[in-house]
């Protein structure tokens, strides 16, 4: 289901998302837009639905409710033909890097191209090679994913995601585990992928530096609820007390009734073991 | 009274009679293994559709990790299938000239070993080494890769998974199966004609003449047609088993196991039902 979409329209736009599993709700009704060129940071902390999010802005999972569209398609009326068409124009970068341990680094950045493309070898290797250069990674295509440290990898994860030029590029915690040092120079490597290959990015991240580093707007997500979305000033600004805390690395102790934790421990009602 | 919500913990087991807990568990055992075969019905019929219209949808099954898995799965087996299979044809000569003794029968050996070898025991040990060997490493290769999310990174590329690891896998076991059973028809009934030919003092050339007046077409068919399905059946298996790993490296470790397992018993119980069918 393709609409046409207008030089203003945003690229993604999330209406009521809504998602469960089993009898957990995840996400709440979130509606949220990406304008063309921007980064757009989700964050949250742990448990906040921020990489559910993600997994349904990238289609890997169905909405209980709700609509995404992306780049004016509707991904949840997508048949699984459309849906690979559609992944052209999308390129992900997953936490741990996600490549394949049985090829080497730039068979792995050439996936893409020798699947959707008929592009020569030669041709492929050229550019593999560029973007590892754009990724700092020059040299390494013949190293093995194992070889690589936690901030090739992720490099190279990037790499492999932007091979194909996407309009759409997803990042899911890409300072996680990482290095202040390395986590920096990821972040400008973002800025410089949006900057140099035109690219709207969408970035899933709890580091606070970072996300202030790099966002153009950030959304932050707590149990499931957008609690704001706006600019690195204005989420600074908030006088929300759950954006505080987190911007204060202040976490509030759920608490809890002694009986409701118990059965939730057990599967039972605590009366079970009461001696009344 | 509290309510809670989540399926499992509306029913105590202490409120269920020990029987009702039985037929509890074997309920949901059953559900999960229709649940298996449907899902492996499922897949078989992806790998067929990517097979036979893949290069429609722009998304063909290529050679190269075709041959790389036949590679896997057949050529670097051939060391241990060998060793197996000239020892089973040993011990089938042994045994069976010893059993046949007692009736002054011994130069019929070749008839029963030969037939032994080709429609039973070639087959049936090729599949329960190809499941420890091929099928563990398909449910370790998933299930690590699932862990990994490169799975998740195959579908965001736009690469169908099951057109991208399962079709070659299964391609190269339905070749490779069959070719590695034939090779041990020949290795095992070599390995009895070594003992044979000392044991009854014939030559090499008027037993494998036996044994070729003995075996019909239809004899090295239903050894071959049984090892086709063996290969399908420790592929999925091997799939199934590894698209369900939960968990870490323990998981991976559990659906490994699994997956000889399962795919063992699979393989005996297929066989048993081919051979109720078409021997009687």
């Amino acid at each position: 289901m393709t609409t046409s979409l207008s030089e203003s329209a945003p690229l993604i736009e999330v209406t009521n998302l809504t998602t469960h599993y089993g009898s957990r709700q995840i996400l709440n009704g979130i509606s949220l837009t990406v304008n063309k060129g921007e980064v757009m940071v989700i964050m949250g902390g742990s448990g906040s639905g921020k990489s559910t999010l993600l997994r349904h802005l990238i289609g890997l999972e169905r909405p209980t409710g709700g609509c995404i569209t992306l780049l004016g398609q509707d991904i949840g009326n997508m048949t699984e033909h459309e849906m690979t068409k559609f992944y052209r124009k999308v390129g992900v970068a997953f936490q741990g890097g996600a490549l394949f341990s049985s090829m080497t680094v730039g068979e792995n950045i050439m996936l893409p191209l020798r699947e959707h493309t008929k592009l020569d070898q030669k041709t492929m290797e050229i550019m593999v090679r560029l973007k590892l250069e754009v990724v700092n990674l020059a040299g390494f295509e013949k190293l093995m994913p194992s070889e690589l440290s936690g901030g090739m990898l992720k490099r190279a994860a990037f790499a492999r995601a932007v091979i194909m030029d996407p309009v759409l590029l997803f990042c899911d915690e890409p300072s996680a585990g990482l290095d202040p040092v390395v986590s920096s120079s990821l972040d400008e490597l973002i800025l410089r992928l949006r900057d140099a290959l035109d690219m709207t990015i969408v970035v899933v991240t709890h580091e606070l530096e970072s996300a202030f580093r790099i966002a153009d707007r950030i959304t932050v997500l707590d149990k499931g609820d957008i609690l704001t979305i706006g600019s690195v000033t204005d989420v600074r600004a908030s006088d929300n007390k759950r954006i505080q805390d987190l911007l204060n690395r202040h976490f509030e102790e759920e608490i809890l009734d002694p009986d409701e934790y118990l059965a939730r421990l057990t599967g039972e009602p605590s009366d079970t073991f009461s001696h009344a | 009274m509290r309510m809670l919500k989540a399926p499992s913990m509306l029913i105590s087991d202490r409120l269920l009679s020990p029987v009702l807990q039985k037929v509890e568990a074997v309920g949901r055992t059953t559900a999960k293994w229709v649940d298996s075969l449907g899902f492996g019905t499922s897949l078989l019929y992806q790998s067929v559709f990517w097979l036979c219209l893949g290069g429609r949808r722009k998304q063909q099954v290529r050679l190269a990790p075709v041959v790389s898995q036949m590679m896997e799965v057949g050529i670097r087996a051939l060391p241990i299938i060998s060793l197996v299979s000239i020892t089973i044809g040993l011990m089938l000569a042994i045994q069976g000239i010893h059993a046949l003794k007692d009736f002054g029968a011994e130069h019929q050996v070749t008839f029963g070993v030969s037939l032994s070898v080709v429609r039973e025991f070639a087959p049936l040990i090729t599949g329960i080494l190809i499941a420890g060997r091929s099928g563990s490493a398909f449910a370790a290769r998933l299930s690590t890769m699932m862990i990994n999310n490169e799975v998740d990174a195959l579908r965001v590329m736009g690469i169908n998974p099951v057109r991208f690891l399962l079709v070659p896998s299964l391609v190269a076991m339905m070749v490779m199966v069959p070719s590695l059973t034939l090779w041990a028809d020949i290795v095992a009934l070599l390995g009895a004609g070594l003992y044979i030919t000392t044991a009854l003092g014939i030559s090499m050339g008027t037993y494998f003449a036996q044994t070729i007046m003995y075996l019909g077409t239809d004899d090295v068919l239903h050894g071959l047609g049984k090892s086709l399905v063996f290969g399908m059946l420790i592929t999925l298996i091997g799939m199934i088993s590894g698209s369900s790993v939960t968990g870490g490296a323990e998981g991976v470790g559990h659906v490994t196991t699994r997956a000889v397992v399962h795919s063992i018993l699979a393989i005996i119980l297929a066989d048993l039902l081919i051979v109720f069918l078409l021997t009687r």
